[in-house]
């Protein structure tokens, strides 16, 4: 699965990042700091870490569309200068073009990068046809529910082949049922995808059954607290693993990592406030 | 038992139906009602107007009567006006105005597009385009008249500058408010800077920008028409102007009763027009999402 990575390096690799923000005001704002972590190829990796500690920042960093203020970002062993065709991003918000129908929605990838019209729109129906849109392809995304909303994200995302996969808290707008029919429909489109995945959320639960590793993450600046591996048998189904004891132990040892980070993130809060 | 299963649903379905039907009716009643009313409240105005003015409670010669005015308007759409056909006038004005348009929504948009893309070029520029705007640009038609002559270049001139600013201001608006994540997607997706704004940003500041045109198109019959008034040799504004020169009130109310309607019949065709191209939006606010 290393193709194309030279010798043993890892698909996606932080060497000792940091990220600082100007405010408005003028001050500095740090989001990251001296961050380590690495990505094997076609491990699926969860963030999970208090909220505003700087998680997404990180997916930012890796993605291209930002730069660290300090440390190294390398894909397959080479430093990151801007964005890559190998790389997806699902995000948190609805990103899907609501001025353009499903199709063409997922079409939008292959067409920025220059691929033929007909080709696009093969690709387009096929990845269609595998989140069961196939008869929504004329609709506006406004005509969509949430759930529909999020299918076209995953098939606009991965109708580009994307060898690294990023998700910032894809399903977090998503109501409980949806979001596990949907947890189940990634897994399987990952399956067979093989790509690597960092998926950042504040919902242990969640990452749990979707990862191989969990990394927890400090209040913020967000750096890496400890990282745990699940060691849950794949294939899963989110809503059975989750009865596992396994399960439950492992929820427990995590737990009592990331809760501290979230107490002191919430005593902060009140400080500030 | 089985007949029962088979009449309650009936009766359910009639009622349902009689319900719908009735909620219909309802509406239309009160549909016709709102017409009525307002047929009503137009009728009692414009009688009352010729009243007063018949009995002479008001002076005929200064407030004129809608009858008069609609004489008026028959006698120019049969005989023509002094300056040529009432039609030709009406061509002329509307010329002018859409050009003025046309112009001005261009420079408009592309410059709203240009900086609020360009964050740079915005800060050099911001503090002229202010000072531009807070000029009163109507004083500008009498310099227009002196650069341009009498012909339709002036008038066009001064519906541009008119049009330009609202038009300018809502395409950078709309242009700098473009949804942070969608922009970031695009990008992820493999688009060029260019092709960002041409399908990103150009599209999600077309609402923006469409607002700002359904103002825009009277202001560009203001800037014809006033420029047409203070001089021209042909058009409704100068219409205006020499009936004035006459004391022919009534001339003056047709004209503006002319320019109303034709000022309603552009804003109708532009409304067609965006529900043409807003087919990707929800149809009402707050309707499905």
């Amino acid at each position: 699965m290393d193709s194309g990575s030279p010798g043993d390096a890892p698909a996606i690799e932080l060497r000792g990042v940091s990220k600082v923000f100007r405010t408005p005001s003028g001050g500095a704002h740090p989001a990251v700091r001296d961050l380590d972590l690495a990505v094997g190829p076609s491990e699926f990796v969860a963030v999970v870490g208090p909220t505003g500690c700087g998680k997404s920042t990180v997916l930012t960093l890796v993605s291209g569309l930002d730069e660290p203020t300090e440390g190294d970002v390398l894909i397959g062993g080479e430093p990151v200068t801007g964005i890559r065709p190998e790389v997806g991003f699902v995000f948190q918000q609805d990103a899907v073009f609501p001025w353009r129908t499903v199709l063409s929605n997922v079409m939008a990838g292959p067409r920025f990068r220059g691929v033929p019209k007909a080709r696009a729109r093969e690709r387009a129906r096929d990845w269609l046809a595998r989140v069961g849109l196939t008869a929504f392809e004329d609709r506006y995304p406004h005509q969509l529910s949430g759930g529909q909303r999020k299918r076209v994200a995953l098939a606009q995302t991965f109708v580009g082949d994307p060898r690294i996969l990023l998700m910032d808290e894809p399903f977090s707008a998503l109501d409980v049922q949806t979001r596990a029919l949907m947890s189940d429909e990634l897994l399987e489109l990952w399956g067979g995808s093989a790509a690597s995945v960092v998926f950042v959320t504040h919902d242990l639960e969640e990452a749990i059954s979707l990862a191989d590793r969990v990394v927890v993450m400090t209040a913020g600046p967000a750096t890496v607290k400890k990282i745990f591996p699940v060691g849950l048998p794949r294939p899963r189904k989110v809503e059975a693993v989750r009865l596992e004891a396994r399960f439950v132990e492992i929820h427990r040892e995590i737990w009592t990592s990331l809760g501290e980070e979230v107490r002191i993130t919430r005593e902060r809060g009140t400080h500030a406030a | 038992m089985p007949p029962d299963l088979r009449t309650a649903p009936a009766t359910e379905d009639r009622r349902a139906g009689g319900r719908t039907r009735a909620r219909a009716r309802a509406a239309r009643r009160r549909g016709l009602l709102v017409h009525g009313t307002r047929v009503l409240l137009l009728t009692a105005v414009l009688g009352a107007w010729e009243l007063l003015a018949r009995t002479e409670v008001i002076d005929p010669f200064n407030f004129s009567m809608p009858s008069r005015i609609w004489d008026q308007i028959a006698q120019w759409a049969a005989h023509g006006t002094a300056q040529g056909s009432l039609g030709e006038q009406i061509g002329y004005t509307l010329y002018e105005a859409l050009l003025g348009w046309v112009i001005g929504v261009t420079c408009g948009v592309v410059l709203g597009i240009t900086l609020g893309r360009v964050p740079f070029l915005a800060e050099v520029l911001g503090p002229y385009l202010k000072v531009l705007n807070a000029l009163p640009r109507i004083v500008l038609a009498p310099i227009f008249l002196i650069w341009f002559g009498l012909g339709p270049a002036s008038k066009v001139a001064s519906a541009v500058v008119l049009v330009f600013f609202p038009v300018f201001f809502n395409a950078f608006q709309g242009a700098r408010e473009v949804d942070r994540n969608l922009v970031a997607n695009a990008r992820i997706l493999g688009a060029s800077n260019r092709r960002v704004t041409l399908q990103v940003v150009v599209p999600s500041a077309t609402s923006w920008i469409f607002t700002s045109l359904h103002i825009s198109f009277g202001f560009a019959l203001i800037g014809a028409i006033v420029g047409e008034y203070i001089g021209a040799t042909k058009g409704l504004g100068l219409l205006v102007a020499t009936s004035q020169g006459t004391f022919n009130a009534a001339g003056v109310y047709a004209a503006m009763v002319i320019l109303a309607v034709v000022a309603l019949l552009a804003e109708g065709l532009l409304t067609f027009a965006e529900k043409r191209l807003f087919r990707w939006k929800p149809a009402a606010p707050g309707g499905e999402r």
